[in-house]
């Protein structure tokens, strides 16, 4: 089990405690300072949280740097957009053996574009997990550029242009996703049952046996456990996570592209995940938040902010090897 | 589908092919012998195009603009090698992914800023302009010939360099046992450093005579970055001879697929639809070949650490 000291879990709950209390609070704080745009630019954040979230369940917990996570985001980001477009259209996405029509509905929407992810994800992770090291981390990067490449010969929905969305999700005539605070508190929500989640997953037996084929994959095949089809099933998870995060991405845009999927995306991801803290859940969050307030920033600074970006990640993966949560809820959970 | 659009393709192709094997050779090298994964290699293409672009004007020579250009990437390399990435060779894959990550964002805007965002065009040297008949009735850019040449001559080099000089043997041994050499009273972090110039002379090589064919411009690197991983992954890490093949099969099934494909699928549909499939098909051929490589065999076609 882990080895954890009374006083670092305190630390850390109320470092959980107080960055929800904050995150709840944003919409009034952000109205009361009268900049309203930060509700949008902190659903962005939550989103891309999601995201790294997901990420974070295999790559700090199972060991599987995925080079082509953006993918599975641009999966679920397409699933809004095609059944969107569908009903703009008037035709049918399919009609053999049945039709099925466009729709907006978000219970329909999200939930299959978390199906798709993870059904993405099954597949390329069936192939990917039987690589490790640098060629697990090509592989994925191979696949996602597939999927790049087939987004942007889909021509009917707008090829390299993407589709811009008339519409977003709906969720019943309560929800108003239009209204950006109403948008930001189910981001919110739709983050912390998430990472509860993921939290009680590496938490059980299961995300055991994960961790453990991370540090020693032979002592667990010895343990009769089955590496493969654990980290599998991690990833498959991950994948629908991601592609959750790419439903509410494709409603916070309005728009759906290619651009999606670039390979930078998923770079961006993995800084997101290290820059917060590997193998904390909460790290992530907190990593996309410094990655977007940075990039903001440094974008009203300079225009080059680029140049000071690429030298800062350098500089955390050199020195600040636990990333910010490390920092904020106190020594590593384990030993690595 | 005629013989001479075939021969033309096919000459495309193996030109793609040498130019990857540049790229490819200096990756894997650096790849076996410091175990380093380098997200950062088509920097220094990019960095080796700007620099032959900006001093072909100034010395009157395309030719002249290399020989200058190289060694000046390679010092630039070296820089960063001796700056940036000593650290980071015993660190994870990941650290280095993301460190190299950094460093791809930091040169694209240093050039954005130096060299501003628009494209530079750069012209091949007059006496390679035109074109040569190889075959009758296929005419075929001379320049695009050269750099096969070129290619394949750095190959040679490259082949004699590494079995037959003392050079060549250090570098294999530090690739088999890098603790041994160190014991046995080699400068093993001068041996790194060498490398690391020798793999970005050859990356600002592919980069400068890659100018004319493409624009030079921001983000050129990443294209045929990413390329270059694919070709190595499938040659098998840090085996030389392995780039080499890799780099063949890439830069034909790549050239081959965006000539044939469309046409291909013409004869199943309507042409607009065709096209568009066939450019994203042909694109995707690569990164299928790649995925079909490494489920077959996981470490590559030639691993070097077998």
């Amino acid at each position: 089990m882990l080895e954890r000291t009374n006083e670092g879990n305190k630390r850390e709950t109320a470092a959980v405690l107080i960055g929800l209390a904050l995150l709840v609070a944003l919409p009034f704080l952000a109205d009361a300072i009268g900049k309203g745009f930060y509700v949008t630019l902190f659903t962005r954040i939550l989103i891309l949280g999601l995201a790294a979230v997901s990420l974070d369940l295999i790559l700090g917990y199972g060991g599987m740097v995925s080079f082509g996570h953006a993918a599975f985001v641009g999966i679920g980001a397409y699933v809004v957009g095609i059944l969107s477009w569908h009903v703009f259209d008037g035709s049918p996405l399919m009609t053999w053996p049945v039709v099925i029509e466009g729709t907006e509905n978000g219970f329909v929407v999200w939930p299959l574009a978390a199906l798709m992810g993870a059904l993405f994800a099954l597949a390329i992770g069936a192939i990917s997990l039987r690589t490790t090291g640098i060629s697990f981390i090509m592989i994925t990067l191979a696949f996602a550029q597939m999927l790049f490449y087939l987004a942007i010969g889909l021509r009917t929905y707008g090829g390299e242009d993407g589709i811009a969305l008339y519409n977003k999700s709906g969720l019943g005539s309560s929800i108003d996703l239009f209204d950006k605070t109403t948008f930001y508190y189910v981001c919110l929500a739709i983050l912390v049952v998430f990472v509860w989640l993921c939290r009680r997953l590496t938490r059980s037996r299961f995300g055991m046996v994960v961790r453990g084929a991370r540090i020693n994959e032979r002592r667990m095949r010895a343990l009769g456990f089955s590496p493969y089809r654990h980290k599998l099933t991690a990833f498959v998870i991950s994948g629908a996570g991601a592609g959750l995060s790419g439903a509410l991405l494709a409603n916070a845009a309005e728009f759906v592209g290619p651009a999606y999927m670039s390979w930078q995306r998923s770079g961006e991801l993995i800084v997101m995940v290290v820059l917060g803290g590997m193998g904390t859940l909460f790290g992530p969050v907190v990593g996309a938040a410094a990655f977007l307030l940075l990039e903001e920033g440094l974008a009203d600074l300079t225009e080059h902010w680029q140049i000071v970006l690429g030298p800062v990640l350098l500089f955390v993966v050199v020195f600040a090897r636990r990333g910010i949560w490390g920092w904020i809820a106190g020594p590593a959970r384990e030993d690595r | 589908m005629n013989t001479l659009l075939l021969v033309e393709q096919g000459l495309n192709g193996l030109q793609l092919g040498v130019m990857l094997f540049l790229m490819a050779a200096g990756l894997t090298l650096v790849f076996g012998i410091m175990d380093m994964i380098n997200l950062a290699h088509g920097s220094l293409y990019m960095i080796g195009a700007y620099l032959t672009a900006t001093l072909t004007p100034l010395v009157g020579s395309f030719v002249l603009a290399m020989v200058v250009a190289l060694p000046l990437a390679a010092l630039i390399g070296m820089a960063v090698e001796v700056v940036a990435l000593r650290t980071l060779y015993r660190r994870e894959h990941l650290d280095q992914v993301l460190a190299t990550f950094g460093l791809i964002l930091f040169f694209n805007e240093l050039v954005r800023i130096v060299w501003g965002p628009q494209p530079i065009f750069l012209k091949p040297p007059d006496w390679l302009a035109g074109t040569v008949e190889i075959i009758p009735g296929v005419p075929y850019p001379a320049f695009r010939l050269a750099i096969i040449a070129v290619g394949l001559a750095v190959a040679g080099f490259l082949y004699l360099l590494i079995t037959r000089t003392r050079t060549g043997m250090l570098i294999r041994a530090g690739a088999s046992n890098r603790e041994m050499l160190g014991a046995l009273g080699v400068d093993v972090k001068r041996l790194y450093t060498l490398v690391f110039g020798l793999g970005a002379a050859l990356a600002a090589l592919a980069g400068a005579m890659a100018g004319p064919i493409l624009a030079v411009q921001v983000g050129m690197g990443e294209s045929i970055l990413i390329l270059t991983f694919v070709v190595i992954v499938i040659g098998g890490l840090g085996s030389v001879r392995g780039a080499l093949v890799g780099a063949l099969l890439v830069g034909m099934v790549d050239t081959l697929a965006r000539a044939l494909l469309p046409t291909v699928l013409r004869t199943m549909m309507p042409p607009s639809q065709a096209d568009g499939m066939g450019a994203s098909l042909a694109s995707m051929t690569i990164y299928i070949l790649m995925a079909a490589v490494l489920a077959w065999k996981p470490r590559g076609l030639f691993p070097a650490h077998a």
